[in-house]
């Protein structure tokens, strides 16, 4: 374990010494207070369109951190040679990804703690209530959510040559999944054989990450909060996929050539 | 003797990834032992297969037969890295970390006691005359510097066994002259040094023992005098076990 978290430290330590972070942070605040500062149409349910706006733009930069920190995670390790002097220490190629992993992912928790703080600040500034638990909620499984998002990416890194090419399809593929995800059980059903049979697979093969989108509507709309044996049961879902994901990973790295 | 770096065999082929393209055989069951406490020189022309033996005997390579241990462990166990120290050719640390941050961070993949950890790093950086640029960047270094940071977090976890590729690489004579003294008194300290190297005078001063490898196969072993038997040098030994033939012009 000594190891693993001290990969992760150092992934952590490379997130906050570079510029990502911090852009897409200040440009959320920027496009957020220039919204709220403005009063359109006089009307008075004006803030639910403005948390809707900023959680999206939440959604997409933890999405965009997420995907491009992990996807230049190894290839940039090879690329730049400090593989080599990492992989001759004591170190597990199972540990390097487990690390790589924790690292991202906890990175991603910092951001979201950021982003979760401010986003309750604005909201707070106009409604005078500040639903913690609502907000715990949603930021939860937001992070989970992120987690099979890093795992998945963290093994694309490692079957596709570039981060680039990686990150793409990791975006497309997480788009996909939490804006027609839900949909593909109707699909399949309004289809004939043998297309029904193969939309049916996907369905029940992709990671379904559109329950924590939704959690958007528990503090957009005030809802009340869900049950915690049905956000502990999504968690495990997802964690499920996170675990999947990362033994797919280190079966591909073990064998591959590094040099 | 006490062997501590062994091959048996060791044979790795590479398939190429393009269409009907043969197998390249990188090294054709090679047998090595280094014994404690030498200093043994790696010499080979340029793909000859010494950065391949040292990516095995470091675990980046699985080989397609034959076997490689480091004190009797087999490369393929993480803990058989426990004591050696690794110095690749040409290699970039992370940028985004200070020579210190760099050490602290080698030290704890070692499980090193933080308060041993700090006193292994205070000492390499002295040994490598960093200690004035040890809160510095990495990207802000020299290509010199970066040479002996990496000199650095092979010394870290105070190994028995260094496996040095190619460490004078690209480095200007006052460089080379700076690594060739820190690997002189780690051997005087009784360390094993296993180096790759074509600077054969460098070799010839430093080392006990050394191979010479061509194509993959072990072409001979043994001290640098036996070696160089009636010659009047190692390179001109080296030369003629390799096969070279000098060309005439027409």
């Amino acid at each position: 374990m000594n190891n693993i978290f001290a990969v992760a430290g150092i992934v952590i330590k490379e997130l906050y010494r570079r510029k990502d972070f911090y852009v897409l942070f200040i440009l959320t605040i920027v496009i957020c207070v220039i919204m709220a500062s403005v009063n359109i149409f006089n009307d008075n349910q004006i803030i639910r369109y403005l948390k809707e706006l900023c959680l999206l733009l939440i959604w997409v930069s933890s999405l965009v951190i997420a995907i491009t920190t992990t996807a230049r995670q190894i290839p940039a390790e090879r690329e730049q040679r400090t593989l080599l002097p990492l992989l001759a220490k004591p170190l597990s190629r199972t540990q390097l990804i487990f690390g790589k992993f924790l690292g991202c992912w906890l990175a991603c928790g910092l951001v979201l703690v950021c982003f979760y703080a401010f986003f309750g600040a604005l909201a707070a500034s106009r409604e005078h209530t500040w639903p913690l638990l609502n907000y715990f909620q949603a930021a939860f499984l937001h992070w989970v959510m992120l987690g099979v998002v890093i795992a998945m990416t963290l093994l694309g890194s490692l079957v596709f040559a570039a981060p680039s090419s990686n990150s793409t399809i990791c975006f497309v593929v997480v788009a996909g999944i939490m804006c027609i995800g839900r949909y593909l059980d109707a699909i399949a059903l309004s289809r004939p054989e043998p297309i029904r049979s193969i939309v049916w697979t996907i369905y029940y093969a992709i990671p379904h990450l559109e329950i924590p989108f939704g959690m958007r509507n528990l503090i957009v709309h005030d809802w009340p909060l869900i049950g915690w044996n049905f956000v502990a049961l999504d968690a495990l879902y997802l964690l499920a996929y996170v675990a999947a994901f990362l033994v797919a990973a280190c079966l591909v790295f073990r064998r591959k050539a590094v040099n | 003797m006490n062997v501590i770096l062994r091959t048996e065999k060791l044979r790795v082929e590479f398939r190429s990834r393009e269409f009907r393209q043969s197998l390249k055989v990188a090294l054709r069951g090679l047998d090595l032992e280094v014994n404690a406490g030498e200093a043994f020189g790696f010499l080979g022309p340029n793909g000859a297969g010494k950065t391949t033996t040292i990516n095995v005997l470091l675990g980046f390579v699985q080989p397609t037969g034959g076997s490689a241990s480091l004190f009797g462990i087999d490369v393929r166990q993480p803990i058989a890295r426990q004591r050696i120290g690794y110095l690749p050719e040409l290699t970039y640390y992370y940028k985004f970390l200070t020579a210190e941050e760099l050490l602290r961070f080698y030290s704890r993949i070692f499980s090193l006691p933080r308060a041993e950890a700090e006193r292994r790093i205070d000492a390499v950086l002295k040994l490598v005359e960093l200690e004035s640029a040890r809160k510095h960047l990495i990207k802000t270094y020299s290509k010199g510097m970066q040479q002996r940071v990496g000199l650095a977090q092979a010394l870290i976890n105070n190994p028995d066994l260094l496996i040095l590729d190619e460490p004078t690489s690209g480095l200007d004579p006052l460089g080379r002259m700076k690594v060739r003294e820190i690997i002189q008194r780690l051997k005087n300290e009784g360390k094993t040094v296993f180096f790759s190297s074509h600077e054969l005078g460098e070799v010839e001063t430093v080392c006990d023992r050394v191979a010479i490898i061509a194509e993959g196969e072990l072409k001979a072993v043994g001290r640098v005098a036996d070696i160089m038997g009636q010659r009047a040098s190692l390179e001109k030994a080296f030369l003629d076990i390799v096969g070279y033939q000098p060309q005439t012009a027409p």
